[in-house]
C-alpha cells in the first residue's frame, strides 16, 4: 500500500516556485503586520517599553531575522506586480525574465538592509 | 530474434491499484510493480506499457488510440510530470536506468494506468465550452473572416487542443477546488470569447467570469510549461480575467 500522489516534478519551474515563495511571503507577512503595527504603537502608548524592545531588539540574530522579512516583502511586493502585470497588460513571453528580475528586486532591497543594519548608515 | 533490441534493459516501475475510485477518493491506495523490458530504438513509453502487458501481464490496463498524439487518451504520469505517452521517447526522460509511470493525477482511476475523463470533460460542459454559431448572420452578406486577421489570429492561438487533460493533471488548482474548471475548458472558454462567428461572446465570459472559473487560477504555469501542443492556458485565462474585469466595469457604471 503506497500513496500516489508525488507532483513534486511537475512543479520545477520558475513560475510555480515564485507562486510558492508569494503565499510564503503573503502569510509570512499577514502574521507579522500586526505585531510591527502592535510595536509601533508603543511609540505613542509606552515610548519607554518600545525603548527596551529597541534595545533588545539591537542583535545580530534579529537583524537577520528583520532582513529575511524584508527580503520577503520585497519579494511579494515585486512579484504581486509582476502578477497584476501578467493578469492586466497582454501577455508576455518572457514571464522567467521578469520573476528573475522580481528575484533580484527582492534580493537588493535585502543587501541595502543588510548594509544598513550593520554598517550604521542612517 | 529482434535485432532492434540491443542488451539494455530498462527497470519500469508502474502503478497497479488495488480498487477503483469512489465519490471521496478518486485516487486510492495501490502499489508499484516493477518489470525490466528490453530497450529499442526509438521507443516510446506507451511501446514499454504496450510491452509489459503483452508479454508479462495481460491484466494491466491502460488507454490509447491513435499512437501518433492525435486523440489525447494515452496521457499519464511519467517520471513524476503528465505527458503523452505515445509521443514520449524513453531517452527524454530516463536519465539512468529507471522507469516510473503512474496514471493521470486530479483524475478517477478505473483500474491501472487508466484514468476516467468524465469529470475532465463535464467541466468543459459546465464551462459552456462549446462553440455556438450566430444564426442571425446573413449567409449571403456574411462576409468571410480572413484567416491572418488579428481577430483570428488571437482565437487561433488557443485553439490546437487535444483534450489530453495533460495541463488538467499538472495544475494545483485544481487539486486544491474540486469545482474549479480547470485550463484545458478555460483555454478552450478564451478561443470562443475571440471568435467573430461566436452568436454572444459575453455568456462565455460570464458563464467562467466567477470563483469556479477564471479567478481562481494562480498562475503557476505548470499547465503551459507541460501541454505537448504548446499551448499556454495561463495566458489565456489571463486574457479571462482581464475581460471579465472590464464587463464588470461596465456593468457598474
Ligand atoms: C505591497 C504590495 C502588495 C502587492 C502588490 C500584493 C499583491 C498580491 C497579489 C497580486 C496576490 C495574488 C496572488 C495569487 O493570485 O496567487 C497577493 C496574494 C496575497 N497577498 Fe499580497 N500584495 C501586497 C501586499 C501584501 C501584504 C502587506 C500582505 C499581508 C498583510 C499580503 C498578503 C497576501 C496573501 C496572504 C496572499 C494570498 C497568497 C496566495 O493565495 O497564495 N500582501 N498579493
Ligand atoms: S491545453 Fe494542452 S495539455 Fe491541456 S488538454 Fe489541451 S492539449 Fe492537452
Ligand atoms: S496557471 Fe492556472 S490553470 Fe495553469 S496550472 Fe496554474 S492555476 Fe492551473
Ligand atoms: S495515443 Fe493518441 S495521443 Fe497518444
Amino acid at each position: 500500500m503506497t500513496m500516489l500522489q508525488k507532483p513534486w516534478a511537475a512543479r520545477h519551474h520558475p513560475a510555480w516556485w515564485a507562486f510558492a515563495l508569494h503565499r510564503i511571503s503573503g502569510l509570512t507577512l499577514v502574521i507579522f503586520l500586526p505585531v510591527h503595527l502592535l510595536v509601533l504603537s508603543q511609540a505613542l502608548d509606552d515610548p519607554r517599553q518600545l525603548d527596551r524592545f529597541l534595545t533588545w531588539a539591537d542583535t545580530p540574530l534579529v537583524k537577520i531575522a528583520e532582513t529575511i522579512l524584508v527580503v520577503l516583502f520585497a519579494a511579494h511586493f515585486a512579484g504581486g506586480l509582476r502578477l497584476l502585470a501578467l493578469e492586466f497588460l497582454p501577455w508576455q513571453n518572457s514571464q522567467k525574465t521578469f520573476i528573475a528580475l522580481a528575484s533580484g528586486f527582492a534580493l537588493a532591497v535585502g543587501i541595502v538592509f543588510l548594509l544598513s543594519a550593520f554598517g550604521g548608515v542612517d | 530474434m529482434d535485432n532492434n533490441s540491443d542488451q539494455r534493459e530498462l527497470t519500469v516501475h508502474i502503478w497497479r491499484s488495488e480498487a477503483s475510485a469512489s465519490d471521496d477518493d478518486l485516487q486510492p491506495d495501490g502499489a508499484w510493480q516493477t518489470w525490466e523490458v528490453p530497450v529499442r530504438n526509438s521507443q516510446t513509453v506507451l511501446d514499454v506499457v504496450t510491452w509489459i502487458q503483452r508479454h508479462r501481464d495481460p491484466d494491466l490496463s491502460y488507454r490509447y488510440a491513435c499512437r501518433v498524439g492525435m486523440c489525447g487518451t494515452c496521457a499519464m504520469t511519467v517520471q513524476g510530470k503528465p505527458r503523452w505517452t505515445c509521443r514520449t521517447r524513453i531517452g527524454t526522460v530516463v536519465d539512468g536506468n529507471e522507469l516510473t509511470i503512474a496514471p493521470l493525477r486530479n483524475l478517477p482511476i478505473i483500474k491501472d494506468l487508466a484514468t476516467d475523463m468524465a469529470p475532465f470533460f463535464d467541466k468543459w460542459a459546465e464551462a459552456g465550452a462549446q462553440f455556438v454559431p450566430d444564426r442571425n448572420v446573413d449567409q449571403q452578406t456574411m462576409a468571410p473572416v480572413k484567416p491572418d486577421s488579428r481577430a483570428r489570429r488571437t482565437a487561433d492561438v488557443a485553439i490546437e487542443c487535444i483534450g489530453c487533460a495533460v495541463c488538467y493533471a499538472a495544475c494545483d488548482t485544481v487539486a486544491w477546488r474540486a469545482d474549479y474548471l480547470g485550463p484545458a475548458a478555460l483555454n478552450r472558454v478564451w478561443t470562443l470569447v475571440n471568435d467573430e462567428r461566436e452568436a454572444s461572446p459575453k455568456e462565455h465570459l460570464k458563464a467562467v467570469a466567477g470563483e469556479s472559473g477564471c479567478l481562481s487560477c494562480h498562475s503557476h504555469q505548470s499547465c503551459a510549461e507541460l501541454c505537448p501542443k504548446h499551448l499556454n492556458p495561463t495566458a489565456s485565462i489571463a486574457g479571462l480575467k482581464r475581460k471579465s474585469f472590464l464587463l464588470a466595469l461596465a456593468g457598474r457604471s
